[in-house]
């Protein structure tokens, strides 16, 4: 069965076995507004917990997308690159890249569903 | 500590909207309420307005006034009647721009001057240092007045049916003073999104009372995030991007709101000496094959991977749907259909030298 874990910089990764499929989150896409691009890395790349892999960018701005636990690139989501705006539409159908995770035991630091929840809260205000 | 920001007449409206605020030249000003794209097309199919009361204003009067505003101002206002506004810049002595303005002729002993906002206190400094030996009065009004921007193909008949404001008359770049309910406001058919629209400067009070009845008749609130996609797509500039102390109106494309027939104003020399010898570099318009967005300050580089000169502004366009950008680059690099490089991020992008005017104002001239 798969579960769902959340960085700090709003990137989700649900894991199943070793495979995390990471994306942004459904409150990040909100507070970016439209989304126009996505820069993606690509297959075989690997990061560390917490390297960028890639940006994901707004009208307005750009903003980098963190690795929430090490891995290989394995997969990345190419309908992305010709329509940016799924992110809008679903965030968590339309994820970005799919990790073969490294360490498991990185996903202590992340937080889950709930935890979250209140950490969107807190920054609000 | 936390840096307090100053806020326009209309602030808690915007928060009451919903809108996304965030700081601009030290205003805590609306980005944007129902989305940038959404206030884009807003402007450029039927009417949006802006709050811009963050701009400044200063006032200058006096026998003189018609002199010294043509000193310290590269436009010549000699050359148009009362009731005409005025593009133009500020320069150094070395021809770097102090700032870029409108200003609005009154008479010629009566010149109302609007500024950037991130600018106010450099330019009013600036203005009062040069007056010396002039016979005029400077009066800086920037925290009595405010401003609204009505702009889009719907903007006469809202300005006209929704205020009760008479402005079919006006031409482009034209004003009058004029009044509503009974307060003295100045109303020009000026803006910065490329449309045909107005501008309209008076005090707090009467600045909010037009913004409740341009909302209550279902005017889209704008924020500062379309205005920048607006403004840019039709290549207008942006004081800290396209413009600054270091970067010359020859070098921004403006050479044509210099007047270098007039006897004198500040950073005339420079500016000749300038032309004489041709600028060293130019802004010019970027177009790229990827949807990769070229940011300000990214590097551009030559095909040998040398860095040429840098983005000052870049968006995947909204109304060309195509991603574009303004650059400044070496002279030798400017011309139309050269090939280029951007670098975002870790990768480097082709792109080719375009026409900055990526889509076609279409003011009412």
């Amino acid at each position: 069965m798969s579960k769902i874990y959340f960085a700090p910089t709003h990137e989700y990764i649900v894991v199943d076995g070793n495979i995390g499929t990471v994306g942004i989150s459904d409150y990040a896409q909100r507070a970016l507004g439209n989304v126009v691009y996505v820069d993606m890395p690509e297959v075989d790349d690997e990061f560390n917990a917490g390297d960028d892999f890639g940006a994901i960018e707004s009208v307005k701005a750009a903003s980098d997308l963190f690795a929430p636990v090490s891995g290989t690139v394995i997969e990345v989501n190419d309908e992305l690159a010709d329509n940016p705006r799924l992110v809008n539409e679903d965030a968590m159908a339309n994820w970005i890249i799919k990790l073969e995770i490294s360490d498991l035991a990185e996903l202590d630091n992340l937080m889950d569903a709930e935890a979250y929840e209140a950490h969107c809260a807190a920054e609000k205000h | 500590m936390e840096k307090e920001f100053k806020k326009t007449c209309l602030h808690d409206r915007h928060v009451k909207l919903g809108a996304l605020m965030s700081p601009f030249g030290g205003f805590d000003m609306p980005i944007q309420y129902a989305g940038i794209v959404e206030e884009h097309q807003a402007v450029r199919t039927a009417c949006g307005v802006f709050d811009v009361s963050h701009m400044g204003e200063v006032l200058v009067t006096g026998p003189d006034a018609e002199k010294f505003v043509n000193y310290i101002f590269t436009n010549d206002t000699t050359a148009g009647d009362s009731g005409k506004c005025f593009y133009g810049m500020m320069l150094h002595p070395d021809g770097g721009v102090v700032d870029d303005l409108l200003v609005y002729k009154r008479s010629a002993t009566n010149y109302f001057l609007v500024i950037n906002a991130s600018n106010i206190d450099k330019d009013v400094e600036w203005i009062r240092s040069h007056a010396g030996g002039f016979d005029v009065e400077i009066e800086h009004l920037s925290d009595l007045m405010g401003e609204l921007a009505i702009q889009g193909p719907e903007a006469e008949n809202i300005v006209a049916e929704v205020l009760g404001l008479q402005c079919s008359e006006l031409q482009f770049y034209t004003f009058k003073d004029t009044n509503y309910n009974g307060t003295a406001v100045i109303l020009s058919r000026t803006g910065y999104t490329g449309e045909d629209g107005f501008e309209v400067y008076g005090p707090h009070a009467v600045i909010i009372d037009m913004w409740d009845k341009l909302i209550a008749a279902g005017v889209a609130p704008c924020g500062l995030g379309c205005r920048d996609t607006l403004r840019f797509e039709v290549g207008l500039p942006l004081y800290g991007d396209e413009l600054a102390d270091d970067i010359t109106p020859l070098e921004a494309g403006l050479g044509i709101f210099v007047k270098l027939d007039k006897p004198e104003f500040i950073g005339r020399e420079a500016i000749a000496m300038q032309k004489a010898s041709g600028p060293a570099r130019k802004l010019i318009g970027l177009e790229l094959t990827d949807r990769a967005i070229p940011r300000h300050g990214y590097e551009v580089l030559n095909e040998k991977d040398e860095v040429v000169g840098h983005v000052t502004t870049g968006y995947h366009a909204i109304s060309v749907d195509k991603s574009i950008a303004m650059a400044l680059v070496d002279t030798a690099y400017a011309a139309l259909g050269t090939g280029l490089k951007v670098k975002i991020r870790r990768k480097c992008f082709p792109c080719q030298v375009v026409s900055k005017k990526f889509y076609k104002k279409s003011y009412k001239k």
